[in-house]
């Protein structure tokens, strides 16, 4: 497994570890002022934007790992409106937006274009939403991985269409609401057994590196995009980055809402190596899928006014899929009672 | 040297010849012998510094062009018809960033139904994405445009498609004279981008731009293309002058000085035209040709110029915009605007149907004689067309057109046999 801080302190309540408290050679990329703030201040992103934070940890720690040889490429979507309203910008790193579903093609032109100029020092990140990734942008990327073009993709999921205004993606929950999978009716929200699992399918190209992580552990995904650059040849980095609009979850609550989704077994937080999963991160106090569900509007129909389970039969069904999640990728071996 | 050559083969020399630094694939007929010539070169090495990429469609084709435009490499790929269409999203990205980016398109008709013959209905789809299009008359004309492609685009940093008529010139194999490297070197200098991703000066391309600029960045685009219009000569002229033969530029005239009636076209069927102009012209008539190689930018004023005082003006066209009529001939129009000639247009050619000599001078000695509608479609089976719609009329569930058609086709052949 990376080398994640061994080190556990449990005194900030949040289960993860205050920076202060580790030797300086162990603080994150984000603790440093030295940092290449990749994505500068004075973007337009939501107050408690998932994506923000998991971008700008992704990058400033790509940036850091490369030495600020790096060039991005952005699929449309939040991300790139945020960063570029017309005439500002806050890229510090040669960046290019070119359409919604062709980030993965497009960083493969830029990887082949500095491999024909003899720039291997250069490395390229590609960077997309989950519609960019996994519906409108997965013909590029497997693609891409299929060639095994030397470029780190890294999905930013905020498991919906939330730039268009909330709409389901193929990696929006079951019993989720969105837009186009209102919360009416008997089977309210998306329906259960749909969705792409993105990460086993960037494996089954055999890829060198595939890894999940979310914004509430911050050395795990700074490691882990520090191993992804490790690699050569195509990588892919899934970050669960929660939503305070579509989700319905307060603005503070971005990094708690991330790390209960870990917590309950909802979303596995593992690394895969040419296909076979190496590391998992254990849940250190697991917690039912309800307390995750519950800061959400998103999920506000299987709750009463009370905050009661009004539809056990559904949140029983959430339960199955995380509990199936723990029993796959063996989450409760280091659980802290 | 002049050698015995497929079309294909001869552009893809000439675009190894300008040392493309990345060439993506995806295979499209009448396109693809073009790159697997190319593909052949880079594997085997003959063709260095080149990254060949097989990509997964079309879609990605023209992305990883504009990937790799933007990060300063010269990049190239070539497509027909549907594979036009499926990466039309991304050709007009191209075209907005302003990435040099070459393509060639080999013209072939879009379905449905489904043809994989010339004509230049995909060529169309595209008019307004902001590529200089060029249309090659020639397998001859089609190397060297390749040659001042490259050139025009990084020049103006605009992406330039070179149009060859699938098979008719994809497919033909003739005497072409391939340019040398040594020759090609000296043309055509190493890419300097405009705009490039490079870690030791960021920039931020392909911003969000609203209402605020979005004009302004869109006119841009457009006072790019009015440059090109004279760039496009004078690259024209060098070539010339440093190859020894003339192609490209923006209009081609033939025979058009003192003409009665111009006959205006793209691509290879100038060839027939030109034939058949000699042939009425021993016969009386005053019979002119131009054939327009700049398709965009438009030459509205060298157009202007070679139409000259002729009474009639003959467009035809191998695609046409249903429900309305021509797409070369509005802008032709706009060219005479002065109404000073009538304007016809001639539909001809369709999904790879052949335009023989006979039908373009039936269509001339019309247009002499003042009986050439506004819009005509050469060689149609009315008859064909007639009981289709009468079995539309009579049956709410006649089912599909095309199969309909074939099999009143079918029926027909053998009732003659």
């Amino acid at each position: 497994m990376t080398a994640t801080q061994k080190v556990k302190f449990y005194q900030v309540g949040s289960f993860a570890v205050g920076n202060r408290l580790l030797d300086a050679d162990q603080r994150t990329v984000q603790s440093d002022v030295s940092r290449h703030n990749t994505i500068t201040s004075g973007h337009r992103a939501c107050q408690g934007c998932g994506e923000a934070l998991g971008a700008r940890y992704v990058l400033d720690a790509a940036m850091r790992v490369t030495g600020g040889k790096l060039v991005a490429v952005n699929a449309t979507g939040c991300l790139e409106v945020f960063t570029t309203p017309y005439p500002e910008s806050s890229w510090q790193l040669p960046w290019v937006h070119s359409l919604f579903g062709n980030a993965a093609a497009v960083a493969t032109g830029v990887a082949a274009a500095l491999k024909a100029q003899g720039r291997d020092d250069i490395r390229v990140l590609a960077q997309a939403g989950d519609g960019g990734t996994v519906d409108i942008g997965f013909g590029c990327l497997s693609g891409m991985f299929e060639r095994n073009d030397d470029v780190l993709f890294v999905c930013y999921d905020n498991q919906a269409y939330m730039n268009t205004g909330v709409q389901r993606s193929g990696a929006t929950p079951a019993a989720a609401r969105t837009a186009t999978t209102e919360a009416v009716g008997p089977e309210p929200g998306n329906p259960f057994g749909q969705g792409k699992d993105m990460a086993a399918l960037a494996m089954a190209h055999g890829i060198g590196y595939v890894a999940t992580a979310t914004v509430s552990d911050l050395h795990d995904l700074e490691a882990k995009v520090e191993r992804a650059m490790d690699f050569h040849g195509a990588r892919y980095l899934h970050v669960l980055v929660p939503c305070p609009l579509g989700w319905g979850s307060n603005s503070a609550d971005t990094i708690r809402v991330a790390r209960l989704a870990t917590e309950s077994g909802l979303f596995p937080v593992y690394e895969a190596e040419y296909g076979t999963v190496t590391a998992a991160s254990p849940i250190r106090h697991r917690v039912p899928v309800e307390d995750y569900l519950r800061l959400q509007r998103r999920f506000r129909h299987l709750f009463d006014s009370s905050g009661a389970v009004k539809r056990p039969d559904i949140v029983a069904k959430l339960q199955q899929l995380a509990n199936r999640n723990i029993d796959r990728f063996g989450l409760l071996t280091n659980e802290v009672a | 040297m002049l050698r015995q050559l497929e079309g294909s083969r001869a552009v893809a020399m000439a675009v190894a010849a300008c040392r493309p630094q990345v060439v993506c694939a995806y295979p499209i007929t009448p396109q693809t012998h073009i790159v697997e010539g190319v593909g052949e070169m880079v594997k085997s090495g003959e063709l260095a510094g080149c990254e060949f990429i097989n990509v997964e469609s079309e879609f990605a084709a023209m992305s990883v062009a504009i990937g790799a435009s933007a990060a300063g490499s010269r990049a190239y790929t070539a497509t027909s018809s549907q594979g036009l269409l499926f990466m039309i999203e991304a050709v007009y990205n191209a075209g907005g960033l302003g990435l040099p980016v070459v393509m060639t398109l080999a013209n072939r008709a879009i379905g449905a139904p489904i043809n994989i013959w010339n004509d230049h209905s995909d060529a169309m789809a595209v008019r307004d994405a902001g590529w200089v299009m060029l249309f090659a008359e020639s397998n001859q004309e089609a190397t060297d445009l390749h040659i001042q492609a490259f050139r025009l685009a990084e020049d103006l940093s605009l992406p330039v498609m070179v149009n060859m008529d699938g098979f008719v010139l994809t497919h033909a194999t003739e005497r072409i004279d391939v340019p040398t490297q040594e020759q090609v070197d000296a043309f055509l200098p190493p890419f300097e981008p405009r705009q490039v991703l490079d870690p030791a000066d960021p920039v931020t391309i392909g911003a969000l731009v609203g209402p605020e600029a979005f004009t302004e960045v869109r006119f841009l685009a457009h006072a790019k293309q009015i440059q090109a219009i004279g760039h496009i000569r004078e690259v024209a002229d060098e070539f010339a002058e440093a190859f020894g033969r003339r192609a490209g530029g923006l209009v081609n005239t033939y025979r058009a000085e003192d003409a009665d009636v111009v006959v205006v076209a793209l691509g290879s069927i100038l060839g027939t035209i030109k034939d058949v102009a000699d042939q009425m012209r021993e016969r009386g008539t005053k019979v002119g040709v131009v054939g327009i190689t700049s398709f965009r930018p438009f030459p509205l004023d060298a157009l202007h110029e070679a139409i000259g005082d002729a009474r009639r003006v003959v467009v035809i066209e191998r695609a046409f915009s249903i429900g309305f009529g021509g797409v070369l001939s509005t802008d032709v129009a706009l060219a005479i605007a002065d109404g000073r000639a009538r304007i016809s247009t001639v539909v001809a050619g369709l999904g790879g149907r052949a335009v023989p000599e006979a039908a373009i001078a039936g269509v001339i000695e019309d247009a002499v004689a003042g009986r050439l509608e506004a819009l005509r479609f050469v060689d149609l089976d009315r008859g064909v067309v007639e009981r289709e719609l009468a079995r539309m009329a009579g049956d709410r569930h006649s089912g599909p057109s095309a199969e309909n058609v074939l099999r009143d086709l079918r029926a027909v052949a053998s009732r003659s046999v």
